[in-house]
């Protein structure tokens, strides 16, 4: 998992001046000793890693949550979080990986298998008798956040059973397995906004961007889904149609993390790079262009923004913020806080939890500071927005829902669109 | 005068003089080595890393060949937590000539050298940066091997057989007694210079190892040796951009290696013939060279981040010889000075590698029993040193120590992984007069800051440490424990090193003449300066970048150049201070590209 070209993240260690600003800005070190802070692990424990050693020398860098707020505030571009998941790959190549992660991994095949009967599967495993089991001989945080499965059928069969718009302007839409099997609100949200603008939605057959698997350290296996994610959409990127995603995580992974960590750079890649965008990113770039149809509906609420960790890596600035101040009404107050601490399967992980908490505190501790009548708040990773109901038991919604609210096709309450095509 | 009286006087504590003194200590001799400044100080401590399967020399200086491999196979057993089995590669490029490889390969297995040629795409998967259009691999048993560490451990093994060794030692008369034609060496007047005192020690054989110094040693006896000084210059990587030796498939020559040893890559070397061994200047064209030889190596290398530039000088000799350094032997010569100079007692030692160190002990105290009457034979070959059993060297080590026993907050020096306790322990363990001693014992300050973020800390632990021993037993001489100094797990601080220092105000307080050295202040700019000398000659792009936060910690910060005691100095502080860079940093010089961001175009 080490350095096998000049391309390699791990090449960027030499990039650091061990100034320490990556380790005083670190959410996990700053609330556990475990973790020793990313200048550790990453470019200084970078140095003492090699091919082919005896054992894999890490053991604390399991605990960086991959939220790459290291590698924002780095004054020298170091890929500290790369270099960090690496290392992680390394450790699950040699010693193998515990067969809770192995789950986290599957989260897609996980979504599929519980939306055959969604009711009975979140009955079965959103029992407290079932979490309580599930901690003692798996390791999943007993209270940790973990999403139900949509009781209204995928996204999928969703989208393939109604009519859809035709037209001219073609937008590709990439929704993710959680969209898929959990949230399908926020992908007929978005359908619903990119039709209202007049086009034409195609939603080509995709697989899980491999996120999950990345993180876990199955390198192998996520690469699979890179490439095979590659295969089905590189086509429609070199008809140059953009592919739109509501998963930031999903589309960092797809745009560059998953390029990085697997040092896989060519052609195809950057092609791939060019044609993605997040969908924020792309309906303010529309604005940009002076096409975006800005006549909102006011919306009259106090919203907290908390800005994901995997929104700030994409280096995009605001685009959620940049189009919400445009609803009329709504009062949007952008959070400073650094990760809600999920941070992907992080917090699901019973040894993990509680540092995971401790980091969202500071997102829980902004939104409650936005006093009581705040009903929802507002977040452009469902990973955030499950951590963030569940630290302060408000409802969030994704940017996109508040879009298609604030178009007037959706209701925000019921988490439903007003109208059916 | 203080006198000391032994049988064998051993002068320099580089690979060579240790290993006589562990050879003659095990025959059961009287030994004592002096060493005039710390162990490895010369150019054992300034070499390229490369434990030499007799690649290199196969073919052009075939004896010389010969005896590293046997000497390879000997130390991978008795030193062999200070080598890394790296394993090394003869790479031929498309600029080599074709015929070499095939008598390399014929010459190889004529000398038994372990030799396989593999196929570059095998050659690639292990060491996905080497030049890609390299025509064919060899590989050999090369190693890297670490010469602080194993002289330090030869070192323990020679005090343990009962040698003494005596470092910050200088020789500077040799005794002689007797009339023309009946002369004798009857051992040294020697200066200690720590304290300032002259010691007489008096010995049957005096064994001069001072490498490259043995000429200015010799001649205070009035005997003539004229070494070669061969200047080789080095470069190091930040950090381990291959895991493999790197050799060019062709006749040595200039830049043809590329060591990966511990955390950097070393790109070497260049040899010039010099004048004078202690002042080595590193020539803007040296550096160039080694970025451009290393270009057909590596390419891409040259625009990596370089964190270091040091020199050193073969002690090479040949009688009689007058050409160019590079084409004199690498073969040892024994200096008989009775046989030679009519002069008795007395024996120089020359040539060879650190590979053949052990070799070059073993033929002079074979040499010595002859004049001592005695025959007890060399059993260096069979003997391990302490510390063998943690078993070879690898990478990894420092940071899985760290990690398995949670040493983190504990770490001094955080590029290099150095703990609290292993400064200390080094320094309790071994005379330490400097940090840089501490640097040889532990690798303190050779990360990518260079000292930037341990020095500060180094030297104020070096300072309690000197003045409680200072306090209590300061006559009490140094346990030489230091096989495991490298372990991070080895070296726990226990709860009693933990008391506070019970010195308080003034360093001055402290009495005795060495509490002087024991100045943090004077610490800290000893090692400041000495780092600085070897940042120099590469301080461009990354490296550029580093120092500039380094001087705003030291300068802007900690106002290091206005400390108190600015009189002070060390018994180093001269050398330290000393410019060994002839280059220029003017922005502006075009004659030297190596400090432009990019120093070389890569090849095309
Ligand atoms: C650039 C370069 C690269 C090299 N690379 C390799 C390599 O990769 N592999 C390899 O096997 N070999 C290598 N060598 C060769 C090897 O380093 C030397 O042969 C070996 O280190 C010599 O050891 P030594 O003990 O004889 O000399 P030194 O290490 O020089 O020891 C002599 C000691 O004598 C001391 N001294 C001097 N004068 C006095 C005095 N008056 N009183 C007391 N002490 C005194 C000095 O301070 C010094 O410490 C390299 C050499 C050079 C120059
Ligand atoms: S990715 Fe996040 S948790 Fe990991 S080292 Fe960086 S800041 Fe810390
Ligand atoms: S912020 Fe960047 S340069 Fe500074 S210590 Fe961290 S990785 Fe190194
Ligand atoms: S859960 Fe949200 S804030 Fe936390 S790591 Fe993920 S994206 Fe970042």
């Amino acid at each position: 998992m080490h350095t096998a070209s000049w391309h390699s993240v791990g090449m960027t260690l030499d990039e650091c001046i061990k100034c320490n600003v990556c380790t005083t800005y670190c959410p996990v070190a700053a609330v556990t000793d475990k973790f020793p802070g990313p200048k550790y692990v990453g470019p200084q424990a970078q140095r003492f890693r090699e091919c082919g050693q005896i054992k894999s020398p890490d053991i604390s860098v399991d605990y960086c949550s991959a939220c790459r707020v290291c590698n924002e505030v780095c004054p020298s571009g170091v890929k500290i979080a790369e270099i960090n998941a690496r290392a992680k790959a390394q450790i699950v190549a040699d010693r193998g990986i515990p067969i809770r992660n192995w789950f986290f991994g599957r989260n897609e095949q996980l979504g599929r298998i519980g939306s055959i009967a969604p009711q009975i599967a979140n009955l079965g495993f959103h029992n407290p008798f079932s979490r309580l089991m599930a901690e003692k001989i798996m390791g999943v945080a007993r209270h940790a956040p973990i999403p139900h499965w949509s009781t209204e059928g995928s996204f999928r069969k969703w989208f393939f059973r109604t009519p859809r718009l035709k037209s001219d302007k073609k937008v590709v839409y990439f929704h993710g397995c959680s969209t898929n099997y959990y949230e399908p609100q926020v992908g007929k949200a978005a359908v619903a906004v990119l039709e209202h603008l007049g086009y034409e939605v195609i939603v080509p057959p995709q697989n899980c961007c491999g996120l999950p698997m990345l993180n876990n350290g199955e390198f192998r296996a996520g690469e699979k889904l890179y490439r095979d994610n590659l295969a089905k959409l590189l086509p429609y990127a070199d008809k140059g149609l953009p592919i739109v995603g509501t998963s930031v995580s999903c589309v960092l992974v797809l745009r560059e993390e998953a390029s990085e960590m697997l040092d896989i750079e060519n052609d195809q890649t950057r092609r791939f790079r060019s044609a993605l965008w997040d969908m924020s990113e792309w309906l303010r770039d529309l604005l940009d262009q002076g096409k975006l149809d800005t006549n909102f509906r006011e919306l009259k609420m106090i919203v907290p923004y908390h800005v994901s960790c995997q929104a700030r890596a994409h280096r995009m600035g605001r685009p959620s913020l940049d189009v919400m101040t445009l609803i009329p009404g709504l009062d949007v107050r952008e959070g400073n806080a650094k990760c809600c601490g999920l941070a992907g399967t992080y917090g699901y992980k019973a040894e993990k939890y509680d540092i995971a908490m401790e980091i969202g505190e500071e997102a829980f501790r902004f939104i409650r500071a936005q006093g009581d009548d705040v009903k929802f708040t507002t977040s452009d990773s469902e990973i955030c927005r499950w951590q963030l109901e569940h630290g302060t038991h408000k409802d969030c919604r994704a940017p996109i829902e508040i879009f298609a609210a604030a178009y007037g096709l959706y209701d925000l309450d019921r988490r439903r669109l007003l109208v059916e095509r | 005068m203080k006198r000391i009286e032994t049988e064998i006087l051993v002068i320099g504590g580089g690979a060579t003089g240790t290993g006589i003194a562990w050879d003659a200590a095990l025959r059961g001799f009287r030994v004592l080595l002096v060493e005039k400044r710390d162990l490895t100080h010369g150019t054992t401590g300034r070499y390229h890393g490369l434990l030499h399967s007799g690649g290199r020399y196969v073919v052009k200086d075939p004896h010389s060949a010969a005896e590293c491999i046997a000497e390879n196979r000997i130390l991978r057993k008795t030193h062999m937590h200070c080598i890394e089995d790296t394993g090394g590669f003869f790479v031929v490029t498309p600029e080599d000539d074709n015929e070499y490889p095939d008598q390399f390969y014929a010459a190889c297995a004529r000398l038994e050298i372990p030799c396989e040629e593999i196929s570059v795409a095998a050659a690639l998967k292990r060491e996905p940066l080497m030049n890609p259009e390299a025509r064919r691999v060899f590989v050999v048993p090369d190693g890297a091997a670490d010469s602080f560490q194993a002289t330090h451990s030869t070192a323990q093994a020679a005090r343990q057989a009962g040698a003494q060794i005596l470092n910050y030692h200088e020789v500077v008369q040799l005794l002689v007694e007797g009339g023309e034609g009946d002369r004798r060496v009857v051992g040294a007047r020697v200066r200690d210079v720590a304290r300032g005192e002259d010691v007489e020690i008096r010995a049957r054989m005096t064994i001069n190892a001072a490498g490259a110094w043995s000429g200015v040693v010799a001649k205070t006896a009035g005997v003539r040796v004229d070494v070669i000084p061969g200047k080789g210059t080095m470069l190091a990587v930040n950090h381990r951009i291959i895991n493999t030796v790197l050799n060019r498939c062709k006749m040595p020559d200039d830049g043809d290696i590329i060591v990966p040893i511990h955390t950097v890559s070393v790109l070497g070397t260049t040899d010039e013939r010099v004048e004078d061994p202690e002042h080595l200047t590193i020539e803007p064209w040296e550096v160039e060279l080694l970025l451009r030889e290393g270009e057909k190596l590596i390419p891409g290398v040259s625009r990596t981040r370089f964190v270091r530039a040091w020199a050193g000088v073969r002690p090479l000799y040949q009688e009689h010889y007058n050409g160019a350094s590079r084409d004199a032997t690498r073969d040892l010569t024994l200096l008989d000075h009775k046989t030679r100079d009519g002069v008795a007692g007395f024996l120089t030692i020359l040539g060879g590698k650190w590979t053949t160190f052990r070799l070059m002990a073993q033929v002079t105290m074979d040499k010595a029993c002859e004049y001592l009457g005695t025959c007890k034979s060399c059993v260096t070959a069979q003997t391990v040193v302490p510390g063998v059993e943690q078993g070879h060297y690898w990478l990894g080590h420092r940071l899985r120590e760290v990690e398995e026993h949670h040493l983190q907050s504990e770490l001094v020096c955080e590029c290099e992984l150095v703990t609290r306790a292993m400064l200390e322990n080094a320094a309790r363990n071994n005379p330490t007069l400097t940090l840089d001693d501490l640097r040889r014992d532990v690798r303190l300050g050779m990360g990518p800051c260079q000292g930037g973020f341990c020095t500060y800390r180094a030297a104020g632990i070096l300072h309690q440490v000197k003045s409680q021993n200072e306090k209590g037993k300061s006559e009490e001489p140094a346990r030489w424990e230091v096989a495991y100094m490298q372990s991070p797990a080895h070296n726990q601080r226990s709860a009693i090193s933990d008391q506070p220092s019970a010195v308080g105000g003034q360093p001055s307080a402290v009495s005795g003449q060495q509490s002087q050295f024991a100045n943090p202040n004077l610490l800290l700019r000893d090692f400041l300066q000495e780092r600085w000398k070897g940042l120099l000659p590469i301080l461009w792009g990354r490296q550029l970048k580093q120092e500039r936060l380094d001087e705003l910690i030291y300068l802007a910060l900690m106002n290091a150049d206005h400390l108190p005691d600015e009189n002070a100095t060390s018994p180093m502080s001269e050398f330290y201070a000393r410019i060994a860079f002839s280059g220029q940093l003017s922005a502006n010089s075009d004659q030297h590209s190596a400090f432009s961001e990019e120093p070389i175009s890569r090849e095309r």
